[in-house]
């Protein structure tokens, strides 16, 4: 019999496809079903964003952030005024830091509904989806009647948050708690004990600890195997340690364990919305240094003072003192970090952002190599990759 | 010429309009059936689902199927002109041919072949031919993964869907489809054979890709499997076809197993009930029958809204080492009890 040269089946995934999450492109080598290789190709969604925000002010920078990881927007925001109220020194009120937390919580949930949702349609359910969106429509909605959009919010800006929430507000998000638990226990019904649903995600995508760390895995990905690190707790920011949660923590770091630390982190997330909401006492959101926040309008009506700093605020924007700084947010996805370095002038001088998906995107490779084909859709999804950040 | 008349033309023309008193029923079922599918997905999903055309949005089908007549046939430049245009034709014409055995009502069937099941068996094992054919002639990576995906699929699910009809002819004697609806006047098939109804079902539901074994077409990882690249009325066939093929399967658990066009009341639960003769008198076999069809379609999408996929080693494993041997397992018996308790039925 003649020698027959066997080649692997080489097939392109995207940057088109309804399962790449956007614009990833994957160069995919079979072997039959079985992935041999694979090669993602990213950058098809770059806008240079840490570029455009060297040529803004600091609060013209703010909603670059709401456009990089777009499912999570506000969470994103905290860490760039994190970053610049660290350099300006400059302290955040407790209502403020309140409202900062009960928004980063709801965008924690919105993400992960979103996330643990795409991730079952990836495996064939297609049923969740429409559920979880019904839930994330009203979080949507919670965030336009604070800061009146719906995705985009720029809502938290350096010196706390842009303005108070309308005051039947809090009654409404206490009533979504009480709510919600019932939907996202109808989800789990349909999930997390369905046996086809374990059979596609146990055991697949493993990372241990030790790949988790080299790899540079943060969040659920990394709490998935096994390690209990969340910056919430590890290096509290704006008043996180005044709060109780619990860091779930999967143990074999497959598909399945970080799909269930997320539905933990969503019970652990009410939780802290509704000591948020205990705790929220009246007084000021912002900072009172008129040189960052700008006076109330009413105030720019009477005080000649208030009229100055709110045009030198919107023209020239507020100077940064000189120095570097590295602040980073446990982000629904993972540890997202902003570096930034001032100057001394009104711009920053450099501003790179730390996205948790990029680093996540590049186990791909590792996590996939033996699997089959309809396994890495499952794999990608458990990994919680949003384009925007990965591609900044 | 009389001769002519009498023995080639009045049959010939008998036959042609009890092809059309099937062909064209079945078509508007199809129709109807993929807006009845959307319908219950979309109720389960918290939709509302097609709404907007028609009332109620009953004409749905019909507007997205005049859609499709009217865009352009693309033809992927790589693909194999002649068999890339039969794959969907031959999907729709065995799905559509099948019919002809079904019995709907006592004596109301096209062809009342004696060999009836295995008629079916052997034409719905044509089905996967027509996915191969497209996925290869396609010349797309995509569309071939698919059509080897499905074809070894649905060559694993006929095996044991055979085997499970073996067990129905053993109680039946006959190969006749309304021999077999006949043999269940005493009790519905699924009562005795209840395990082997079960495999039977999960394998219709195989042999036709519909979730959760619809990896033919994972929208996750093969976006539209072996379809990917046509569009236009060859897409509409496809469509078509697999609807028909589905109601088909319907149509053979009712036959198989759920009494065809047999009364549910008339049996000694109900039988008691005064006029209960009268009703069942006045109710013809074939509204039952339809009832039957569609309740196991309602089952089909009720399945397809609430499980994800399987993956294909997953599928393999499940049709030959699971249902493989129960199913011959229940061959063995279905055979031995009716053999030792002298229960065989006489052959005709």
């Amino acid at each position: 019999m003649a020698e027959v040269q066997l080649k692997n089946y080489n097939m392109n995934v995207g940057p088109q496809h309804p399962a790449a999450h956007g614009v990833l492109r994957l160069i995919t080598e079979l072997d039959g079903e079985i992935v041999e290789r694979i090669d993602p190709h990213i950058g098809l969604l770059h806008r240079g964003t840490e570029k455009l925000i060297e040529n803004k002010t600091y609060l013209q920078a703010v909603p670059y952030f709401d456009r990089l990881d777009y499912v999570s927007p506000i969470n994103q925001e905290h860490a760039f005024a994190l970053a610049v109220e660290r350099l300006l020194e400059c302290e955040v009120p407790e209502r403020g830091q309140l409202i900062r937390i009960l928004y980063s919580e709801m965008g924690r949930i919105s993400n992960h509904l979103m996330n643990l949702t795409t991730h079952a349609m990836d495996v064939g359910a297609m049923t969740p989806i429409l559920w979880a969106f019904e839930e994330r429509e009203k979080l949507m909605v919670f965030r336009e009647r604070a800061s009146g959009a719906r995705m985009h919010a720029a809502y938290i800006r350096p010196g706390g948050v842009h303005q108070d929430l309308p005051p039947e507000l809090l009654d409404d998000v206490w009533e979504w708690t009480e709510t919600f638990p019932a939907v996202m226990q109808d989800v789990e019904t349909m999930l997390v004990e369905n046996r086809i649903f374990k059979q596609r995600c146990v055991d697949i995508g493993v990372a241990t600890d030790e790949e988790a760390m080299d790899w540079a895995f943060t969040g659920a990905c990394l709490r998935g195997s096994g390690i209990a690190w969340d910056l919430r707790k590890s290096q509290p920011y704006d008043g996180y340690e005044k709060l109780k949660f619990d860091v779930p923590v999967g143990k074999y770091g497959d598909c399945y364990d970080r799909f269930i630390v997320r539905v933990e982190e969503v019970k652990q997330a009410v939780s802290l919305i509704r000591q948020c909401l205990e705790n929220m006492k009246p007084g000021p959101v912002s900072s009172m240094d008129r040189k960052v926040v700008p006076p109330k309008r009413t105030e720019m009506k009477q005080s000649m003072e208030a009229l100055i700093q709110h045009f030198k605020l919107y023209t020239e924007g507020y100077k940064v003192p000189e120095g570097e700084v590295y602040a980073a947010i446990e982000a629904p996805k993972g540890e997202f970090g902003v570096y930034l370095v001032s100057d001394g002038s009104n711009k920053p001088y450099r501003c790179k952002i730390r996205a948790p998906g990029f680093a996540h995107l590049q186990a791909m490779e590792f996590l996939t190599k033996g699997h089959m084909l309809a396994d890495i859709p499952a794999i990608l999804g458990s990994l919680d990759i949003v384009f925007g950040e990965v591609d900044r | 010429m009389a001769d002519f008349i009498d023995v080639y033309l009045i049959p010939f023309l008998w036959i042609l309009g009890g092809v059309l008193a099937i062909v064209v029923p079945l078509l508007l079922a199809v129709a109807y059936v993929i807006y009845f599918d959307r319908k219950i997905w979309a109720a389960i999903h918290l939709r509302r689902g097609p709404n907007v055309v028609g009332p109620w949005g009953l004409l749905q089908s019909f507007a997205d199927g005049l859609k499709l007549l009217l865009k352009e046939t693309v033809v992927p430049s790589g693909a194999n002109k002649g068999v890339f245009f039969i794959a969907p034709m031959l999907m729709f014409i065995v799905a559509a041919v099948a019919w002809a055995v079904i019995p709907f009502d006592e004596g109301l069937v096209l062809a009342d072949l004696n060999v009836g099941v295995l008629y079916l068996f052997a034409i719905s094992s044509l089905g996967v031919y027509g996915i191969i054919m497209s996925g290869w002639a396609s010349n797309s990576r995509y569309a071939f993964l698919g059509a080897l995906r499905s074809a070894a699929q649905m060559v694993s699910y006929e095996v044991s869907i055979g085997f499970v009809i073996v067990t129905v002819l053993l109680c039946v004697g006959s190969l006749n489809l309304s021999d077999v609806v006949m043999a269940q006047e005493s009790a519905w098939f699924f009562i005795p054979l209840f395990p082997v109804f079960v495999i039977f079902f999960i394998s219709a539901l195989a042999e036709t890709n519909r979730p959760p074994f619809d990896l033919p077409e994972a929208e996750a990882e093969l976006v539209a499997g072996y379809q990917v690249e046509y569009s236009s009325l060859t897409f509409a066939l496809f469509w078509l076809g697999e609807y028909a093929s589905v109601l088909l399967m319907c149509a053979m658990t009712t036959t198989l197993f759920f009494g065809g066009w047999l009364s549910p009341f008339d049996n000694f639960v109900f039988n008691w009930i005064p006029g209960m003769d009268a009703f069942n008198e006045f109710v013809p076999g074939v509204i039952w029958f339809l009832l039957k069809t569609f309740f196991f379609f309602f089952i089909f999408s009720w399945v397809k809204a609430s499980v994800p996929r399987y993956r294909y080693d997953q599928l393999m494993r499940l049709g030959w080492k699971v249902f493989l041997p129960v199913s011959l397992a229940a061959v063995i018996i279905v055979a031995g009890f009716l053999v030792g308790f002298d229960m065989l039925p006489n052959a005709a």
